[in-house]
């Protein structure tokens, strides 16, 4: 596979769009026409050459214009990016697992070359060599976790194991669905996700921590999870809330199809081994409506998932004052056949 | 009282005597009093063993008197909890083994000082924490990071910068403060009325 890297922004301009390719192989969330929380886990195997889910890191066509985003961000605030000082050799392991993903999943992409504790580091796409001493901060030009999610599309969040929870104790944090990294930093998973609406009664978080809390080195899990974003933002933090919020006002049946966007979270869990803490990637697909209603299927099933959706759960996503219209231009694409089960196109 | 609400934010009890070598208490305003509710509990020869730190705020002089009849072996009696912070972190510095914390007060200081002495190792087992009187708000703007302290009105206006902000439950433990979110950020200049919603 070779990948043709995209000139593109995810600001101002908003240059940002998706190859057919692209679409094709877009991580759809839905499996079936309505959707409720769960603790939808799965084995984070290689499966459907060509999909998001083939590779252990996904690099795909945005993967450079994603880092020069990133790069920005982190220019205006570099507080998206923290570790406690505990959580350094977690960073090293983060680091080794990219970089041995990549490497051996991605040839014609990056080197790495090991002898001993000498590595040397070739990222192609984004122009990168670099020799180290592996496990000796001092020879990277910054700490392992930020060199190498300088360099890896989504943002991770490095979370400590002790007195049986998971703490968020590191994390490069700048393409979020509204959380602070900044404010949520130390705190445990209850606590993380204390805002959420609903999960907490129905249990969804005791389930998802006793099954995140066994997460066994060489076994990642996955799962997807989902919101909508106008504009193609990768950085809709809090701390932007201010620029960004006021753009849902633009939104109308006009200009649906280009501005609005499917917002889908690939996430996925990885045991590290030096550490013993959890590596939570949090990779972030764009599509545009008009991108997405290309699929038949998803454009029926999509129409009825937000069409139906609870109130509560729109107004979390932030899209309850734009659903009526939103709707109104999905049920255009929706002609009321069934859909076959699953995320894949026909 | 407090309302019940969401995970993130901390729990608080009713403080109790603890067997300890130094009783190191921590209290602002009407937390004074959860300290002379202690003492009602207390052997003769505890407060021998007790730094008091206590910023009385807009209970003035109200508690100053009963705390000194206690007769701690220090008691502090500033002005504010920043005037305080180096008094208390040089106190945390040369705990040993057997120091036990009271914390007792807004949430604020609560949380501020739970910070320090988490951070200075003393394990939580040894700290205990009381709420006691203003439900007043410390919050941090999301968007500024400025901290704006005893917010008793939501939506209101960030000491820093300027920007109108609604009160989340959402709280931060290091920083010790709820979070503050620009109210009108999907529609500039509609700002609710602002309503006392802690006093």
């Amino acid at each position: 596979m070779t990948v043709i890297f995209k000139e593109e922004t995810f600001h101002d301009d908003f240059t940002f769009r998706n190859s057919p390719e692209a679409v094709k192989r877009f991580p759809f969330p839905f499996p079936e026409d309505s959707y409720m929380y769960s603790v939808n886990l799965e084995p984070h195997k290689s499966y459907r050459p060509g999909s998001v889910y083939e590779r252990t890191f996904d690099v795909d066509e945005h993967y450079v214009s994603e880092m020069r985003d990133r790069a920005r961000v982190l220019a205006e605030d570099p507080l998206r990016c923290q570790s406690l000082p505990h959580m350094t050799l977690a960073g090293w392991d983060l680091l080794e697992l990219i970089m041995t993903s990549k490497a051996e999943e991605y040839p014609e992409l990056f080197e790495l070359h090991r002898d001993g504790a000498k590595w040397h580091w070739i990222n192609r796409p984004l122009g990168i060599e670099q020799k180290f001493t592996f496990l000796d901060e001092t020879t990277l030009p910054c700490g392992p976790m930020e060199y190498i999610t300088r360099q890896t599309q989504g943002d991770f969040a490095v979370l400590d194991q002790r007195d049986d929870n998971l703490w968020m104790d590191a994390g490069m944090v700048t393409t979020q669905a509204d959380w602070s990294l900044d404010f949520d930093i130390g705190m445990n998973f209850f606590e993380w996700h204390a805002p959420v609406p609903k999960a907490h009664e129905m249990g969804i978080f005791q389930r998802a921590l006793k099954f995140l809390l066994n997460v066994q080195q060489g076994s990642p899990a996955r799962r997807l999870n989902w919101t909508m974003t106008v504009n193609p933002l990768l950085d809709t933090s809090p701390e932007n809330y201010h620029k960004w919020g006021v753009m849902k006002k633009d939104l109308t049946l006009e200009n649906m199809g280009q501005m609005m966007h499917l917002r889908v979270e690939l996430q996925t869990f990885f045991r590290l081994p030096r550490s013993n803490a959890l590596v939570f990637p949090i990779r972030c697909y764009l599509i545009k409506l008009d991108e997405l209603v290309t699929v038949p299927k998803w454009a029926r099933r999509f129409h009825r998932v937000i069409r139906d959706l609870p109130t509560e759960l729109a107004t979390y996503k932030g899209f309850v004052t734009n659903r009526p219209k939103i709707v109104e231009w999905l049920s255009r694409y929706d002609d009321g056949a069934p859909t076959s089960p699953g995320i894949w196109p026909d | 009282m407090l309302e019940g609400s969401i995970l993130s934010r901390p729990v608080y009890d009713v403080l109790e005597i603890r067997p300890g070598r130094l009783h190191l208490m921590v209290a602002d305003a009407e937390g004074a009093e959860a300290i002379l509710d202690l003492a009602a509990s207390a052997a003769s020869d505890f407060f021998a063993r007790a730094h008091v730190i206590y910023i009385p705020k807009r209970a003035g002089d109200k508690f100053v008197a009963k705390l000194e009849q206690l007769a701690p072996a220090q008691l502090y009696v500033g002005p504010s909890y920043e005037a305080a912070l180096p008094r208390l972190r040089r106190v945390l510095a040369g705990a040993h083994m057997g120091l036990q914390v009271y914390l007792a007060g807004t949430e604020g200081l609560v949380g501020q000082a739970m910070f320090e002495a988490t951070e200075a190792g003393i394990p939580h087992s040894a700290i205990q924490k009381e709420h006691r009187g203003s439900t007043a708000r410390r919050v941090q703007c999301v968007h500024c990071k400025g901290i704006t302290e005893d917010v008793t009105h939501d939506p209101f206006q960030c000491a820093h910068c300027g920007l109108h902000l609604f009160v989340r439950d959402h709280y931060s433990r290091r920083i010790a403060a709820f979070q503050g979110v620009r109210v009108d950020a999907e529609d500039p200049g509609n700002i609710p009325e602002s309503v006392e919603r802690f006093r």
